[in-house]
């Protein structure tokens, strides 16, 4: 540790954004989610994230406007404090540190300076019992202050936030766990509780999962486990109670929310549909179905213009009043388990993982965030717990990313397991992968490993596949004997197979020339062009787990790891052990660029990190702990520029860069020092006014405005002040004030465009174009609508001219221009307007 | 909002031939006419010029036909024993013939007695043929010569004495032969006795026909063996090139006509025939292929003509209203046009729509449908298979009254065996046994149904048994033949499931 001082351990994006509800600010134009240990700022219409408000050392557990100011925002963690931010501007306003873990946050507009969390029952401990508190914040002008005042409200709550809710006004607060609802008033403190029965007769769950209450109404709605919503009523009496039933949902309810004006009550739950209820008209409902994956909460913009869902995928879906999904925020995708190993693909560079059911993501990992999605399975997905669905398991590129490989299976209770193995070829027209071939029940059983030849001189691609049925198949790409047929399509060329064992792992070499199947203690060696057996290794007891051929300089290494902690390393040239050592190596992989290896060495509840080159038994770079737990799925991600540390330490990082998922599904890196220093400063670099969506056009005459502003004052606009007035050049100012149904076609702009970007040289065709002028000034009175237009165009024109006289006669030539393509442009018109 | 993904239906790949454009162009052709001739016919020659008559020798008898004509048009029958070879002049005016008594008989197509007779040969003569200069015959016979005669004088020109065997168009050596020099300039070893010969219209390249093989000569590289084709099983007695000279035929005793691709030399057609063909030709342009066989039969192919396989597009177009809705399609947008594009409706069959719904039952309903499971078995396979994806099976299966469950079991015996259907539809047909338990013996269609699918799954218990023992045994052949190799055996369990 002390010597590698340098290179570090770093959290790199991915972060859940789906586990708490997100806000959507007063003006619905931004989105804040907690994410991890940050809350994300999101633009709802560009869905970019404009920033993160960092500061919480635990994991943030709640988001909320401020009731008394809508430009600041709460939140909570569970290190215990609750911070006050300016999310516009990203800035920490002030930090109450209450002491204890806080599971939810409350506040309601009624109560001045006073907040609701909810904290486990035992300070200590981590128990199941948890209580709302009501926490008065100190007024105070420090930055850090304590907030010891606390007073419970209700004791016995869920930690689930959907399960609180404020009452009309602040007026009460329900909350609901188990099969009790309690509503507690705050002027009479008095609190209500109303109990159900556990089953109803058909024994379905009654049990409640959310509450939400009506703005102006005394009305609760409450969802509950077996799909049905009941909406409370005259509830201030502990026995005249009433509630009415709607049942729209098959399975959870897993969100309710009511509209501001309280019109409409949307629900949401694992069908991924999103409903909308007419209030009081229960019978009238609309409905936006298949969002994608099951809905965990559902908020409603301040003014009702916009509807947000996040879904179980870690997916923000942003809907403009449930008519249109407007925008989609997803994150970094985790299912339940991680089958397919993760790679990078050669083209994007994308780290492919699989990701929805039976998709494939590609996450960027430079720009955190999730490219696209690639449907494998291509069926239709039904949203319904329990059942066996098929799952990408196994995915796999070749060294160029012209194809794909990928398995799909679905293991059902008691009928034989369907496999589909499927072969996608790189589009270059449309940029995505298309489906060629599909196997089906390529194997018997399923498929333990899967590797392409990564040769990129060899004239076939060749795909290995390993079964649990104790055979290894080669599937080749053969072009078709009839040339009328579309394309080339792959089929099996050779099913090998060794002593009735069971595949675990294969690999090719480098060249292509070898490939190496484990055959549990026994590493077979075949030659891909005879498939010929060359030669067994084997180094028992213990089978096999991992295998790597070295690369570069290394490439007559064979690097294995076994169940029985050893790492053992053979040389193909002598078929002999070169040598061995004793670490329980839980994963192998090699550095695609360099003859580097990594292995991952779980002990004790840590992992540790070993970084060593085949030739020599002695590790490059070690890692004691570089997390809790198993590591269990990593890759060595190619680097778009090469680092020059010459450290010996770090050199191993100069190609590639080291990923990683630990097993809560958090994906880390290594960085080293001077690799964050550079980012730091790309990052500063990146700073923009955020006020305005980020448009692609915004992006452009922001450019533009800011050469202008450097042109005139000459001074340094690294400080982002906003300028006093769009000084655009005339061509972008004729552009924006002419009306878009007069515009001539984009084409014609462009170039002019472009052109009025350029620093372009007054010279002497300025007297040539005078001329022009002139000829154009003659065409002009042959049509009076001609006449007009120019005429609304040209004020601004000439009180510019007086303004900026040096880009006004830059651009003098164009604007001419530009009238003349109008001329031409709008013959037609006049040839309409005389019929 | 993603849309609808339909239910994927399953493409199995086609068994049997692929459909090639040469399929298609040699399997163009009528239902074949037949002749009945008077004995084996051993030649078939066309005249190269319109109408394209042919000549067809059988037993002593030249008969010529016309190219529609199912009657000769002439026939030559002054032999006084078996004729052979009657072959026409490039000119189509004139026809030579040899026979069994060793005269060689050249007649006008128009007259009917022989114009000249050559006689000179000791043995029946079986090979007839002019020049390329169409002013001399050239004959092979049966007592080791070959003689070339002058056409006007009837008089012998040369006699080639090299060859060592009966002359039936080459033999087991053959040799070429240059009319102007009195010596063989190449002999060719073919290793069987030659049935028939053929010459490129290149004159680079010789065919030759004997025992099973078909060999092809590169004549310009002195007889350089170019490919030798084993694909009969029985001597090859008679080739022919195609009209471009893309495609070879050749005929053999074992009663197939095959094609050849002349690049490749693969074989790209077959045509089967009722006896051992003993001559083939081919008119001018594929026109119709005229076979010879060994129990006398002519049998003739003509080409469809270019209506007739319009009619049967035709009738394949479904729907010849489609131009209207076509119209306004053609219409493109101009380069300033703003495009309003209509939102695309996305087609969803009848079943899908309903599996969209969730009603199951209705879906299957649909799938079982007459036309759909007695021609499209795949849909109705793919829509159980996908009802059993999610979970609903049991309840699109139950709840069918007599003529439901028997329409189901209809469905089943049909299908369960098909190697393809088969895992889908075996647990389709276990969940109908349990939910339909109950109810046995309630209907005698049922019961009939139900005694029938048992009986066949009996039989097809006991076939899979036969097809392990042979997989035993073919086990124990390779294990024998192949020590060092692995033995494929998963391909073998494949092709039984």
């Amino acid at each position: 540790m002390v010597e590698h001082g340098d290179i570090r351990v770093v959290h790199r994006g991915g972060s859940k954004i789906n586990s708490r509800e997100p806000v959507i600010s007063s003006d619905s134009r931004l989105l804040l989610c907690a994410s991890g240990e940050c809350v994300k700022v999101f633009s709802t219409s560009t869905e970019e994230c404009i920033h993160d408000l960092r500061g919480h050392t635990g994991l943030v557990t709640g988001v909320l406007l401020r009731p008394s100011n809508h430009l600041q925002a709460y939140s909570c963690s569970a290190d215990g404090t609750v911070r006050l931010w300016d999310f516009t501007d990203g800035i920490l306003i002030k930090t109450y540190a209450i002491g204890y873990p806080i599971y939810s946050i409350h506040a309601s507009p009624n109560h001045e300076r006073v907040i609701f969390i909810v904290i486990s029952t035992l300070s200590e401990k981590k128990s199941e019992l948890f209580q709302l508190v009501a926490v008065h914040l100190p007024q105070s002008g420090d930055r850090l202050v304590e907030a010891r005042e606390l007073s419970a409200v209700l004791s016995d709550v869920s930690s689930n936030p959907a399960a609180i809710a404020f009452g009309r006004g602040g007026e009460y607060i329900v909350s609901a766990k188990g099969l009790q609802l309690e509503v507690y008033f705050f002027k009479k403190q008095k609190s209500y509780r109303f109990s159900l029965k556990e089953n109803n007769k058909k024994g379905r769950k009654n049990t409640f999962t959310c509450v939400a209450s009506h703005p102006q109404d005394d009305c609760i709605a409450t969802g509950h486990e077996d799909g049905k919503i009941r909406l409370w009523r005259n509830f201030s009496h502990k026995k005249e109670y009433t509630y009415s039933t709607l049942h729209w949902h098959h399975s959870v309810v897993s969100s309710l929310c009511f509209t501001p004006e309280g019109t409409n009550l949307l629900s949401g739950g694992v069908e991924s549909v999103l409903v909308q209820w007419r209030y009081n008209q229960e019978s009238q409902k609309d409905f936006l179905p298949r969002l994608g994956a099951a809905i965990t909460h559902i908020v409603v913009s301040p003014d009702g213009a916009l509807f947000c869902t996040s879904h179980s995928d870690n997916k923000i879906t942003i809907i403009q009043s449930c008519v249109k999904v407007s925008a989609i925020i997803q994150g970094l995708v985790k299912g339940e388990s991680l089958s397919t190993d993760l790679m990078v693909d050669p083209r994007s560079k994308a780290m492919v993982l699989n990701g929805k059911p039976g998709h494939l993501q590609f996450y960027s990992l430079q720009r955190d965030k999730l490219l696209f999605n690639l449907d494998i399975v291509q069926q239709e997905y039904i949203h319904q717990s329990g059942l066996q669905q098929f799952e990408v398991v196994k995915a796999a590129f070749t060294a160029s990313g012209n194809w794909l490989a990928s398995v799909e299976e679905r293991k059902q209770k008691d009928a034989e397991l369907e496999l589909n193995l499927k072969l996608w070829m790189f589009d270059e027209q449309s940029q995505s992968f298309v489906l060629n071939t599909t196997i089906s029940a390529p194997h018997e059983a399923r498929i333990t490993a899967m590797c392409f030849c990564q040769s990129t001189d060899s004239q076939t691609t060749m795909l290995v596949s390993t079964s649990k049925d104790g055979h290894f198949k080669a599937w080749q790409l053969a072009t078709p004997a009839h040339t009328e047929d579309d394309g080339p399509s792959w089929s099996c060329d050779f099913v090998g197979a060794y002593h009735s064992l069971v595949p675990e792992c294969c690999t090719f070499s480098a060249d292509g020339s070898l490939l190496a199947v484990s055959f549990q203690e026994v590493v077979t060696v075949w030659s891909p062009s005879s498939w010929e057996l060359l030669t067994t290794l084997s180094q028992p007891p213990g089978a096999i787990r991992d295998l790597c051929f070295g690369k570069l300089s290394c490439s007559k290494y064979l690097v294995g790891t076994t169940a029985n902690n050893l790492l053992c390393c053979w040389n193909l040239l002598t078929c002999a052990l070169e040598w061995s050592t004793s670490m329980n190596t839980s994963l192998l992989l090699a550095d695609p660029l360099s003859e580097n290896m990594a292995a991952f060495c779980p002990q004790a509840g840590f992992t540790d990190l070993f970084v060593f080159k085949p030739n020599e038994p002695r590790p490059l770079y070690s890692h004691k702990a570089v997390c809790s737990g198993n590591v269990t799925r990593a890759v060595f991600a190619p680097r778009e520029e090469m680092l020059d540390s010459c450290e010996e330490s770090s050199q191993w990082l100069n190609h590639s860069q080291l990923y990683f998922l630990t097993q809560c599904m958090d994906l880390m890196t290594f960085t080293t020092k001077a690799e964050e220093a550079r980012q730091m400063a790309a990052s500063k670099q990146l700073v923009i006014d955020d006020s305005i969506a980020m448009t692609p056009f915004h992006l452009l005459l922001g450019k533009h405005r800011g050469q202008q502003q450097q042109q005139e004052s000459g001074q340094d606009s690294l400080s982002a002040e906003r300028t006093p007035l769009p000084q655009g050049s005339a061509a972008i100012k004729e552009l924006l004030q002419t009306p878009a149904h007069i515009l001539p076609s984009t084409s014609f702009l462009c170039s002019m465009f472009v052109q009025s970007l350029l620093i372009s040289v007054t010279d002497s065709r300025e007297e040539t174009k005078h001329v022009e002028e002139e000829m154009e000034s003659e065409k002009e009175e042959d049509s009076e609508e001609e006449e007009i237009e120019s005429r609304a165009v040209r004020p601004p024109e000439m009180a510019r001219c007086g303004q900026a006289t040096e880009t006004a006669t830059l651009t003098k030539a164009q604007v001419k221009e530009l009238r003349r393509v109008k001329k031409l442009d709008h013959g037609w018109l006049s040839s309409v307007l005389d019929l | 909002m993603a849309s609808y993904k339909p239910t994927k239906i399953t493409v199995y790949p086609k068994l049997g031939e692929k459909v090639t454009q040469d399929t298609v162009y040699w399997k163009n052709y009528k239902a074949p006419i037949q002749i009945k001739e008077f004995g084996a016919v051993t030649n078939i020659n066309f005249s190269p010029v319109a109408p394209h008559n042919f000549a067809v020798t059988a037993f002593t008898r030249i008969h010529i036909y016309g190219p529609f004509s199912h009657e000769p048009v002439k026939s030559f029958t002054r032999f006084k024993d078996t004729a052979y070879c009657g072959r026409f002049r490039s000119d189509g005016q004139l026809l030579v013939a040899g026979c069994e008594d060793s005269v060689v008989r050249l007649f006008d197509v128009n007259g009917k007695v022989a114009l000249r007779m050559y006689k000179g040969h000791t043995k029946a003569v079986h090979v007839t043929d002019f020049t390329s200069d169409s002013y001399q015959i050239l004959t092979g016979s049966d007592d080791y010569s070959c003689r070339l005669w002058d056409i006007p004088n009837a008089t012998e020109l040369n006699a080639y004495q090299e060859h060592t065997d009966y002359i039936r168009c080459g033999q087991h050596l053959f040799s070429m032969f240059d009319g102007r020099v009195d010596k063989s300039v190449m002999t060719l070893d073919h290793g069987q006795p030659v049935e028939s010969l053929l010459l490129y219209p290149s004159e680079g390249l010789l065919v030759s026909a004997g025992g099973r093989f078909v060999k092809v000569w590169d004549l310009l590289k002195k007889g350089q063996p170019l490919v030798s084709l084993k694909n009969h099983h029985k001597t090859v007695t008679c080739l022919c090139l195609s009209s471009n000279g893309e495609r070879l035929l050749s005929g053999s005793l074992d009663r197939h006509v095959k094609v050849y691709n002349t690049t490749s030399y693969k074989v790209v057609h077959n045509f089967d025939y009722a006896a051992s063909i003993l001559s083939l030709a081919l008119a001018p342009n594929d026109e119709s292929i005229v076979v010879g066989m060994t129990n006398g039969i002519l049998n003739l192919k003509h080409r469809k003509n270019a209506e007739e396989s319009k009619e049967i597009s035709g009738q394949q177009r479904r729907r010849p209203s489609y131009r209207v809705f076509v119209k306004g399609k053609n219409y493109f947008p101009k380069q300033d046009d703003y495009l309003v594009s209509k939102p695309v409706k996305q087609h969803l069959a009848k079943y899908d729509k309903q599996l969209k719904k969730f009603n199951v039952s209705k879906a299957l309903d649909t799938a079982l449908e007459a036309w759909t499971r007695l021609k499209k078995p795949e849909i109705t396979v793919a829509v159980i298979k996908e009802l059993d994806r999610r979970g609903t099976l049991k309840n699109a299966l139950a709840g069918r009254d007599e003529q439901g469950l028997s329409r189901l079991l209809y469905f089943l015996i049909g299908n369960l065996f098909d190697p393809r259907f088969a895992p889908v539809l075996v647990t389709a047909a276990e969940m109908i046994l349990d939910i339909y338990q109950s109810v046995i013996g309630q209907s005698s269609v049922v019961d009939r149904q139900l005694l029938r699918l048992q009986e066949m799954l009996e039989r097809e218990i006991d076939y899979q048994q036969e097809l392990l023992e042979v997989l035993g045994m073919l086990d124990t052949v390779f294990a024998s033949s192949l020590p060092r190799k692995e033995v494929p055996c998963s391909m073998f369990s494949l092709m039984i499931r």
